[in-house]
């Protein structure tokens, strides 16, 4: 990451128990073990994240790994004991709750597990709770609500209560309020978590490409491994409060930190993740339409695996860096691993 | 099975033996060793509270002030307060709007006819549900009319409607404080608990002395009976509002207040509409009492034919009572249900066309009050067309005296020499000493030192003021009560649990006996029986029976069906199944049931105390008629010390064996 990252975080603690803030501020670098002689819980350990602007940033962790806190302690709705938190620059711990109201409104957004939504406000009344709280006047925040309702493609829906939608238009209704005062920094807190399977497929599909759309800077929280791989830019895997390795999602599979991390890789098919670039034998040359470097092995393994020699692998520039052949992808899908 | 007694159970054993000994002996011991002071505490040693108390009283009333502002100008204040709004909602129902006084009075407008009001509450209820509960309401409030209740229900009703508002939104803004500082919860948490325990009877004495005989004190009285509970709704109700709601109010970038009335308040409605609910009810509990400080309407009426013992027109008053509580309970339930649902507005119609019902309320308003001026049966039920019942149960109650005497006097004397006397005989002969001794190690047994010396405390207490003898009194009816409302309503309750048909009937009968206001038991009880102890404890069982069945169906009910099917599998026949799993596991909430009933019983004291026990409720009720604050504080809170002792006790026990099961850390 060149630019400045748009929110970053440095030792974030979130220690709970009698007096945890004296005790992490006599001793400003616990260990595990004076954290657990002195009777207090570690939520959050020693975190420290840096986000980029449009990224999509996943956090992936098991239920009780501290993903919900630590993404609670960078909007600020849980406080942290310890730590900094830089949005554009600024440390969001010092904002004064007034400061805080106006940052929230106006450039934060979130969406949650359970979707949040106010059961006594109509689909239309709910995606405009946001700027009724600012003030904004009612015409003008009723054209901005109807535009997101159908982004997320609920138009008709305007006048139905929450109860009366199914988990996944809930979870959109959710997705419209969050993006209906045009936040920069969307957080998303195991959204599709609640949602039927093949429901939860749809809606990434959707994500991305609204995504696609509006390049938000977006921090996803999930406990699903597959879904932080399908979606993410970048993967924090989180365990017992620590963030145990940060890393794009093929380089979590090709070069897992810890045996804790291989665990989770292990059952993602290979192809979905690696790509074109990482599999090349670089400096050569070859004949032919060339891949992109950031094509994923199991939407190209085809057309590899019916051309008779290697495949010439072009990056974003248009300049041939490489050739993959039939062998590499063979690797890939049936072997045990890339190098040999 | 039989295991082998440990120490504990042999220790235990030998101090209830040595207890019940002490008890039977124990004033001929006194007697024979010339120490008196043992089963009686002396006088000398007594600390007179309540001189001090009513001192103190005199001196805020007729002394204290804050600069300039008097403590009753404070008080004149809010009767101020309380009374406009009242005055206005009687006028309208009861005495219609007058210029002048006396004799020149002119009426200006009469009040609202019986008609509009019985149309009024039946468009509520079609608004609210649908025609059946319009047609239920509708049929209370005209055999208000047709029974000749009418002006006295529309007293009653009068400060039902401004008591509510008051007790339901102070309930919510205290409640809201509380929730917002931590700090406010842990000091109002007590302070409800003592106003819970306390008898109401005991706050009308200072009341009375601070605000006068009238329907202001009887209000306030009110008002402050019935507020703790919604507190309480309030505080667990925001507190229960799923957090993720919460973290997104806070994401929105809501201010505090928004987050309250637009987020916390709304999602909460439903819960805080059963708090208005029992607002509402406990209100109604409170008519008959709050008429002895100058509340009018059916509750005076009661009263006033109880202490006639006019048996008929006191029953037909509280059956009036009975129907109102009927029909504005039913109306506030179906209302909070209405405001839980949602109706999708509609906009695109005139204000009239989407009002019928205020409209031809309102119509028939002016209808009446234009035609009113002709006819006289439009503004005022006939009295020549009123029906009464009160000759019939006079009747009935005669018949069944003369032709049954024998029978009611024989249960009774059966009940007094073989259960109630030799209860009573113990509990006053047992050394006082002794009693505060046993309880001190039941606290300790139970939850150790903490709650020893709470126990203590408060027993010492209660004999430092010298109510020993009254207070063992009121133990031993209050006992004698718990164990019968616990032998019926614990099997009632499991039977209820285990048989769907019976349970339905059993439901129904509960409901029933919970609706009425309290003091509706005393009467059938004082028609056959007659006054004294007896009496009182038939009053107080059906009073108190209620929490008993419903808790010990509730813990029957929720025992895990795992455990069930476990039992069921290991071979257990039905009743194995009852003795070895349901009542085990039920033991708990059993417990709290019984808990909930020495409370119930224990406020019902103070009712009985009209059909002559002589008890801590005959003082109280005492300091009542002769407005005697300290003595009625004093004795009032001896009957909270023992609620509290109990209370605590038996919780304790419950989490025991809660902790013992395993459903509890």
């Amino acid at each position: 990451m060149t630019s400045t990252p748009k929110l970053s975080c440095r030792n974030i603690w979130k220690l709970y128990g009698a007096d945890a803030e004296q005790f992490l501020r006599r001793n400003p670098d616990p260990s595990d073990e004076d954290i657990r002689r002195s009777g207090i819980i570690g939520a959050v350990r020693k975190a420290s994240l840096d986000i980029a602007e449009g990224e999509i940033f996943v956090i992936m962790g098991l239920s009780g790994s501290g993903k919900s806190t630590l993404v609670r302690c960078l909007s600020r709705l849980i406080e942290p004991t310890g730590g900094e938190v830089l949005f554009d620059g600024t440390d969001l711990l010092r904002a004064s709750d007034t400061e805080m109201i106006d940052i929230r409104r106006h450039k934060l957004g979130m969406v949650f597990q359970h979707f949040a939504l106010l059961p006594h406000l109509s689909v239309l009344q709910n995606v405009m709770f946001p700027l009724t709280v600012q003030g904004v006047p009612k015409p003008q925040a009723e054209v901005k609500a109807r535009d997101v309702v159908e982004l997320v493609g609920l138009k008709g829906r305007e006048d139905n209560y929450p109860r009366e939608l199914s988990g996944g238009q809930q979870q959109r209704v959710g997705i419209a309020r969050s993006l209906v005062t045009e936040p920069d920094l969307w957080f998303l807190d195991e959204p599709f978590s609640a949602l039927d399977p093949l429901i939860r497929r749809e809606m990434q599909d959707e994500f991305l490409s609204l995504q696609a759309r509006l390049h938000k800077t977006i921090v996803f929280i999930t406990h699903d491994f597959e879904e932080a791989v399908r979606l993410a830019d970048r993967i924090a895997i989180m365990k017992d409060g620590k963030i145990i390795q940060v890393a794009t999602p093929e380089e979590l599979v090709v070069n897992p930190a810890s045996d804790y991390v291989e665990e989770f890789t292990r059952h993602i098919p290979r192809s979905k993740v690696l790509t074109a670039g990482g599999l090349m034998t670089a400096g050569q040359s070859a004949k032919g339409e060339p891949i992109l470097t950031n094509a994923r092995i199991s939407d190209v393994a085809q057309r590899i695996i019916l051309s008779d020699g290697p495949v010439p692998v072009e990056d974003r520039t248009g300049r041939i860096v490489g050739t993959i052949d039939r062998k590499a992808i063979a690797h890939v899908l049936f072997g045990a691993g890339v190098s040999e | 099975m039989i295991a082998r007694p440990g120490p504990g159970t042999i220790v235990t054993c030998a101090l209830i033996v040595a207890t019940i000994l002490l008890g039977t002996y124990g004033r001929d011991i006194a007697k024979e060793l010339d120490m008196r002071w043992l089963v009686k505490f002396p006088s000398a040693w007594i600390i007179p509270f309540k001189t001090y108390i009513s001192g103190a009283m005199k001196w805020l009333v007729e002394e204290a002030a804050i600069g300039p502002l008097s403590f009753t100008d404070i008080t004149r204040g809010i009767a101020w307060l309380i009374e406009q709004p009242y005055r206005f909602v009687l006028s309208l129902l009861g005495d219609g709007f007058t210029l002048g006084r006396g004799d020149d009075a002119r009426t200006l407008l009469p009040p609202v006819s019986w008609i509009v009001v019985t149309a009024a509450v039946m468009a509520l209820g079609h608004y609210c549900r649908d025609w059946l509960l319009a047609a239920l309401v509708g049929a209370c409030f005209a055999y208000l009319a047709i029974f000749g209740q009418w002006d006295s229900a529309m007293v009653t009703l009068a400060s039902v409607l401004i008591a509510v508002p008051i007790g339901a939104g102070g309930g919510l803004l205290v409640g809201i404080w509380a929730y917002r500082h931590p700090l406010g919860e842990r000091i109002l948490s007590p302070v409800l608990d003592l106003m819970q325990t306390i008898p109401i009877f005991a706050y009308l004495v200072p009341i009375l002395f601070m605000f006068g005989f009238g329907p202001v004190s009887a209000l306030v009285a009110t008002i402050i009976y019935a507020t703790p509970p919604m507190v309480r709704v309030t505080i667990l109700a925001l507190k229960s509002v799923d957090p993720e709601l919460v973290d997104f109010g806070r994401m929105a970038g809501t201010t505090k207040r928004q987050l309250m009335w637009r987020i916390l308040v709304p999602s909460a409605s439903h819960s805080l509409m059963v708090g208005v609910n029992q607002v509402i009810m406990l209100t109604l509990n409170m008519v008959i009492i709050a008429s002895m400080i100058g509340a009018g309407g059916l509750g005076f009426d009661v009263l006033a034919a109880l202490r006639r013992l006019d048996i008929g027109a006191g029953f037909e008053a509280g059956i009036a009572i009975v129907v109102l509580a009927i029909a504005v309970d039913r109306l506030s339930q179906a209302f909070a249900e209405r405001m839980g649902q949602i109706h999708p507005p509609q906009t695109d119609q005139s204000w009239a066309a989407r009002h019928k019902r205020t409209v031809i309320v309102l119509i028939l308003l002016a209808a009446t009050w234009i035609f009113g001026r002709f006819s006289p049966f439009i503004l005022d039920y006939p009295e020549a067309q009123t029906l009464t019942t009160g000759v019939f149960w006079n009747d009935v109650v005669k018949y069944l005296n003369v032709n049954f005497f024998d029978m009611f006097e024989a249960i009774k004397v059966f009940f007094l020499t073989y259960f109630m006397l030799p209860i009573k005989r113990t509990l006053l002969g047992i050394p006082w000493l002794w009693t505060i001794a046993m309880l001190v190690l039941l606290g300790w047994r139970a939850g150790g030192w903490r709650l020893a010396l709470l126990c203590g405390g408060l027993s010492g207490l209660i004999a430092i003021t010298g109510l020993w003898s009254k207070a063992m009194v009121t133990v031993y009816l209050c006992g004698a009560s718990v164990i019968l409302a616990t032998i019926i309503g614990v099997p009632l309750g499991v039977l209820a649990a285990l048989n769907r048909r019976a349970g339905v009937a059993i439901n129904l009968l509960i409901d029933t006996l919970q609706t009425l206001p309290s003091f509706v038991y005393l009467i059938p009880v004082v028609m056959l029986f007659r006054v004294g102890d007896f009496t009182a404890m038939i009053a107080i069982v059906l009073y108190a029976l209620a929490p008993a069945v419903r808790y010990a169906a509730h813990g029957i009910r929720n025992v895990s069906g795992d455990l069930i099917e476990a039992g069921i599998v290991s071979g257990c026949t039905p009743r194995q199944l009852l003795r070895l799993v349901r009542l085990p596991l039920a033991l708990p909430e059993i417990l709290l049931g019984i808990n909930q009933t020495i409370m119930l019983a224990l406020s019902m004291l103070v009712i009985t105390a009209l059909v002559g026990t002589r008890d801590l409720g005959q003082e109280v009720y005492i300091a009542l008629t002769k407005a005697d604050t300290g003595r009625g504080l004093v004795a009032g809170l001896a009957i909270a010390f023992i609620a509290i002792i109990a209370d605590r006790l038996v919780n304790a026990s419950a989490r025991g064996a809660r902790i013992r099961f395993g459903l509890e850390s």
